[in-house]
Formats: structure tokens, C-alpha cells, sequence
């Protein structure tokens, strides 16, 4: 396994409203390793959810190449980027998007399901993940609308680790949470760092650079800062 | 038990269930349109079927007879060539009629019949005696048919007069339905050489010959040898296959069967378009459902049995009532339009009741199809960012 995970070679994201092109990222380099815990910051359209998503398999460089543990995800199809997002990321998100038809343990073993796990195997595994979310297994019956947003946002942390991925991606995770709550989700999160997966978190607040090892500074789609 | 579990721990069936019943009332109107398609098509093939099964019957054991008739511009068959026609193989029996039609009087009623001049032995092997006897050979007597009996409500003993000449009413027939050489219900049968008293100013020989082959395989070969023996020269005689009839009218309505189930599976067209545009409508509203699944890992294939099962989970949900419920439609449509319902407990019946639920489940899926094709091909970003 190559020691960087996540590497970003010349990397553009271009956009065309009419006549005007917006560049979402320009000429991007970037080089993540394995077990950092990345922060990526910037003013509001600099491009962080852009640079997160790609780093997702959820979008593709107009320009670059995009390599997720040396696999370069540029010219894969729809199938086999659903497949390394499936192996490789585990995703939360801003507004937790739980599957509100879907109690909060079905929620935590569906990226299972999609893997084809057993049911007895999946229902183990997500209450373990209850456990490491710091959930309380009284709350798996409960439908999302039933949790508050603390609980919601750690049931989303329970599902990005259902399938044990290497790789935990972040956008604004705190965003709608107060800041006691957000403290305990950044602490969790800096946990499972610990435990050797790598994180990248795009977030707004200065101060949850002091988790990170690595912290991004994104300014009209440019990396201007990178620091330890 | 066991596939109950699964079922409960299968989520992409828990997930259907659920997002079915999660809009019950748009669900409901959607399996309403598959209900209705459902009845129509096994309604209407019922009611074809049941069609086909009353005239059939009404048709009787006829499969197996050849009748020979004069060829256009031959009056009769002569006695010349009946006995050619006894010399052809393979046949049962070979039975002369003549046949006239004409004023039956009863008391001071009339009323038109046909009056047939046939052997007593002959006569026995077409029609059957259900009150009193068959006529005695050379007798004056005469039996009459059902539905003629009925009109003059004359019982036997009675007196009927043909052509000025009082016949003695011996036996009346039983009711036999519609015939090919000969219609008894509204005939008077009576033996040749009494026929040929009172129609002496008619032609000698016969209006036609009923042939019965020793099996209904036959028919073909015992046809063409006929045609081979008598039609050398000149076509004299044209004969008939009561077979082929037979055939022709089952196809006539196996036709109308399908006709009628055209009809009824336009109604399921206009439910196939409601599914269609309730999940369309479905996929629309869960679009960020829809990205969030395929961001955790959902593969195309995922997102489309997702959605295909809710088809599926409708479609048989919708059909199977309407099966049921095609039992009572499929009753009262005879009854409305065949005045019975005797035919309506045919097994053949319940093949139209299993066909109308296939082609709703299927119409079901099909309306599913570009939905969930729709959902399953959605690029995950844009979902995801679906409001
Ligand atoms: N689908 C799109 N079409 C056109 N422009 C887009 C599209 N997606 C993003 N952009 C543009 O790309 C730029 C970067 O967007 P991005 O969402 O990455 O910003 P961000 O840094 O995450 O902002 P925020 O902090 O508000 O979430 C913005 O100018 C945005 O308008
Ligand atoms: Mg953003």
C-alpha cells in the first residue's frame, strides 16, 4: 500500500454558466498520508466541498489526475467509483442526511448491505459502531426525525464506519451542531485518527485546526497555505 | 418462518414496504388503476371464454359427421349416387334426409317447421326420444322436436296437420341446440315413404346425406375419398366437415376472447401510466435519498432493485385483488350478458384470472422500469445536492 492515500496532481474543476467559466478548483496539488488528520479551510465558494467531494469519487477533475490509494479515479465509470466509495470513504455530512424511512441502526448497516453483508454480521457490526460513536444501543429503533441533531450527526459517524474505511471525509460537520456537541463529535473523530484511519475535515472554525496535522487553506479554488 | 425472518431482515424489502406505505393514499390510487386493469382483462376473457364454452355446448357431439349436399346447380343426391356413398370406407353410418320446410298446423295454430322424411333407424342414430316413441317404419305417425312441441304445447297423441295430412305426434325429441344437416328442435320427422306421399310434386332422391366416420381422424380421408369417387367427372356433391366448423369456431372465439382482453388491457395501459408517474414522482421526491445512498456505496444495480421492488411489491399487491375480485366480475358479467352462470365455474375460467394477475404484475414492472432506471443512472453530486 503507497504511503500517500489521497494524491491531486495539477487538479482543475471548471464550470460553465454561459459564457463565464468559474474555476471551483485550479490547479490543485495535494498529498495526504496514510493516518493524517486533515483541515481544510476558506471563505465561503473557495472550493472546499469541491476538493472533498472529488477526494470522494463523488466528482471527476475537468483537468489532473485524482489517485485514492494509488488508483487513479479519473477514467472510472459510475460502477467502479461507487465501489472504491464503498471501500475507501466513509462520508459525513453537514445536514447528517440520514434515510429517514430507516431506523438509526438500519441507517448504520446499510453501506453494509450494499457490501452484502449477512443480517446477524450487520446488525453486530453497526451496534459496535453504536459503541464507538458513543450511542446509546436504546436509540438503534428510533427513526432520525426521533434523535437530536448531536445524536443524528453521530449515527452518520456510525454509518461512514460501517464498511471500516481508510479514508473518513468531512464536510462542515459541526456545521449545525452547537459547540459542546461539535466538540464531542471533533474529539470522536480525532479518536478513530488515533486508531490509524485517515480524516479530512472541511470546516469553518479557526480553532478545530488544533486537531489536525495537516490544514489546507483554500482561496478561490488555489491552495495558498498548507501547514503542519 | 424462515422467510418471514428474511423478509423482516431484508431492508430493500423493509424499504419498499415502507416507502409504499409512506404515501398510502397515492399508493392506493396507483394499485386502484392495477385493480381495475386487472378485472378488465380477466372479466373480459372470462366472458369470451364462457361465450365460446355456451355455444360449444349448444353445438353438441357434431365432430365427427360429414355432410354431403348437392353441388350448386344439382337439386338433390340421387339415389345413384348414395349408393356410391355407401361403398366409401371407413363409415359408420350413412343416413338419407329429406328435407322440406312448410306450415305445421296444430288445433288453429301454424307456425313454419321443417319437415324431414328419414328412416326410423336412421332417425335414432341423430335425434332422442324424450317423451312417448320414435315412429314405427311405414307408419303415419311423426315425432316433432322440442321447441316446436313447446309452441303448440301438444303433448303426445296429439294431432298435427303438414300439407293437409294428419300425422299422430308418437314422440316428442329432446332438446338438442343448433345442428349442421339437420335442426330437430323445430322439426317434424316422419319416414320416407309418408314424406314422399304428401311432397309428391317434389324431386326424387335426398337434400342431403349425414355421414358419421368411425373417428373424428378420419374425417379428412373419408372427405376427400367422397369427393375422389363422386366429384370425377363434374362436382355433383359438396361435402362438409363438422369438424372443421368446430375449429373455425373456436378460433372465432378464441378471436373474440382476445378482442375483449384488448379492450380490458387498455384500462391497465392507463394503469401502467399511473405507476409510472407515481414513481416517477417517487424518485423526484427521494433524488437526495437517492445521492446519500450512492455516496455511502449503493451501486447502480442497488438503486435499481430498490425501486423495482416497490414496483414489484405494488404490482402483486394490486394484482392478487384484483384476481379476487375478478371472480365476482367475471360472475356478474355472465350473468349481465350470458343470463347464467354455469359457465362461469369452468376451470378453463381461472387460467384468465392467472393471466389477467401476470400481465398486472407485469405492467406493474414495466411502469417501474424508467423510474428506477432514472434513479439508479442519477450522478451522486448532483443528487446530493438535490433540494
Ligand atoms: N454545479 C455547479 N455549477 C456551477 N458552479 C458550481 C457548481 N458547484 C460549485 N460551483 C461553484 O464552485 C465554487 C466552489 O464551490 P464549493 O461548494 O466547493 O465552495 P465551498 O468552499 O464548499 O463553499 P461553502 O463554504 O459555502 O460551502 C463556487 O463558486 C460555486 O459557485
Ligand atoms: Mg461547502
Amino acid at each position: 500500500m503507497p504511503d500517500q492515500i489521497v494524491e491531486l496532481q495539477n487538479v482543475t474543476k471548471m464550470y460553465t454558466l454561459g459564457s463565464n467559466k468559474i474555476y471551483a478548483l485550479n490547479k490543485v496539488d495535494l498529498s495526504i498520508k496514510k493516518g493524517d488528520f486533515v483541515t481544510i479551510m476558506g471563505p465561503s465558494g473557495s472550493g472546499k466541498s469541491t476538493l472533498l467531494n472529488m477526494i470522494g469519487c463523488l466528482d471527476l477533475p475537468t483537468e489532473g489526475t485524482v489517485k485514492i490509494n494509488g488508483i487513479d479515479i479519473s477514467t472510472l465509470d459510475d460502477d467502479k467509483l461507487t465501489a472504491i466509495r464503498r471501500n475507501n470513504i466513509g462520508f459525513i455530512f453537514q445536514q447528517f442526511n440520514l434515510i429517514q424511512a430507516l431506523t438509526a441502526i438500519e441507517n448504520v448497516e446499510m453501506p453494509m448491505i450494499f457490501n452484502n453483508a449477512s443480517a446477524d454480521v450487520r446488525r453486530e457490526k453497526a451496534l459496535s459502531m453504536f459503541e464507538r460513536a458513543n450511542l446509546e444501543a436504546e436509540y438503534a429503533d428510533h427513526k432520525p426525525n426521533e434523535l437530536s441533531g448531536g445524536q443524528q450527526q453521530r449515527v452518520a459517524i456510525a454509518r461512514a464506519l460501517a464498511n471500516d474505511p481508510p479514508i473518513i471525509l468531512a464536510d462542515e460537520p459541526t456545521g449545525n451542531l452547537d459547540t459542546k456537541t461539535g466538540k464531542s463529535v471533533m474529539d470522536l473523530l480525532s479518536d478513530l485518527n488515533a486508531k490509524g484511519t485517515t480524516v479530512i475535515v472541511v470546516t469553518h472554525d479557526q480553532k478545530l485546526a488544533e486537531y489536525s496535522n495537516l490544514n489546507i487553506r483554500l482561496s478561490d479554488g488555489e491552495v495558498c497555505h498548507e501547514f503542519d | 418462518m424462515n422467510l418471514t425472518k428474511n423478509l423482516r431482515s431484508n431492508m430493500y424489502v423493509q424499504l419498499a414496504r415502507r416507502n409504499l406505505t409512506r404515501h398510502s393514499m397515492r399508493t392506493v390510487l396507483a394499485a386502484i388503476g392495477i385493480i381495475i386493469g386487472v378485472i378488465a382483462i380477466s372479466s373480459m376473457g372470462i366472458l369470451g371464454n364462457s361465450l365460446k364454452l355456451s355455444v360449444s355446448s349448444s353445438l353438441g357431439d357434431v365432430g365427427n359427421e360429414l355432410i354431403v349436399y348437392p353441388a350448386y346447380g344439382e337439386n338433390t343426391v340421387t339415389e345413384k349416387q348414395l349408393d356410391q356413398l355407401k361403398k366409401v370406407g371407413d363409415v359408420e353410418s350413412v343416413i338419407p334426409v329429406m328435407i322440406s320446410s312448410g306450415k305445421v298446423e296444430y288445433k288453429s295454430e301454424s307456425t313454419y317447421g321443417n319437415v324431414y322424411g328419414i328412416e326410423k333407424d336412421d332417425a335414432l342414430l341423430l335425434v332422442e326420444v324424450d317423451e312417448g316413441k320414435m315412429f314405427r317404419a311405414g307408419s303415419s305417425d311423426c315425432v316433432v322436436g322440442a321447441s316446436l312441441a313447446r309452441h303448440f304445447e301438444v303433448k303426445v297423441g296429439g294431432k298435427i296437420t303438414v300439407k293437409d295430412s294428419q300425422f299422430r305426434v308418437v314422440g316428442i325429441l329432446e332438446e338438442a341446440g343448433f345442428g349442421f344437416g339437420i335442426s330437430p328442435d323445430q322439426g317434424v320427422f316422419m319416414s320416407p315413404q309418408v314424406y314422399e306421399k304428401i311432397y309428391d310434386d317434389k324431386e326424387d332422391g335426398y337434400n342431403n346425406v349425414i355421414m358419421k366416420v368411425k373417428t373424428v381422424d378420419d374425417i379428412e380421408i373419408v372427405k376427400t375419398a367422397i369427393e375422389d369417387r363422386l366429384n370425377k367427372k363434374e362436382e355433383v356433391v359438396q361435402v362438409l366437415a363438422t369438424n372443421s366448423i368446430l375449429d373455425s369456431i373456436d378460433e372465432i372465439f378464441n378471436s373474440i376472447s382476445l378482442f375483449l382482453m384488448g379492450i380490458g388491457s387498455i384500462s391497465l395501459l392507463v394503469a401502467g401510466v399511473s405507476i409510472l408517474n407515481v414513481m416517477l414522482m417517487s424518485t423526484m421526491e427521494r433524488t437526495k435519498e437517492i445521492g446519500i445512498m450512492k455516496a455511502v456505496g449503493a451501486s447502480r444495480k442497488d438503486v435499481l432493485k430498490m425501486f423495482m421492488m416497490e414496483a414489484l411489491f405494488l404490482g402483486i399487491a394490486a394484482s392478487l385483488v384484483g384476481g379476487i375480485l375478478s371472480l365476482g366480475g367475471g360472475f356478474v358479467v355472465n350473468i349481465l350478458i350470458l343470463k347464467e352462470s354455469s359457465y362461469f365455474f369452468a376451470p378453463s375460467n381461472f387460467l384468465y384470472i392467472i393471466a389477467g394477475v401476470l400481465f398486472g404484475v407485469v405492467t406493474s414492472l414495466a411502469g417501474g422500469m424508467y423510474p428506477a432506471w432514472k434513479a439508479a443512472n442519477m450522478r451522486p453530486l448532483d443528487a446530493l445536492r438535490y433540494e
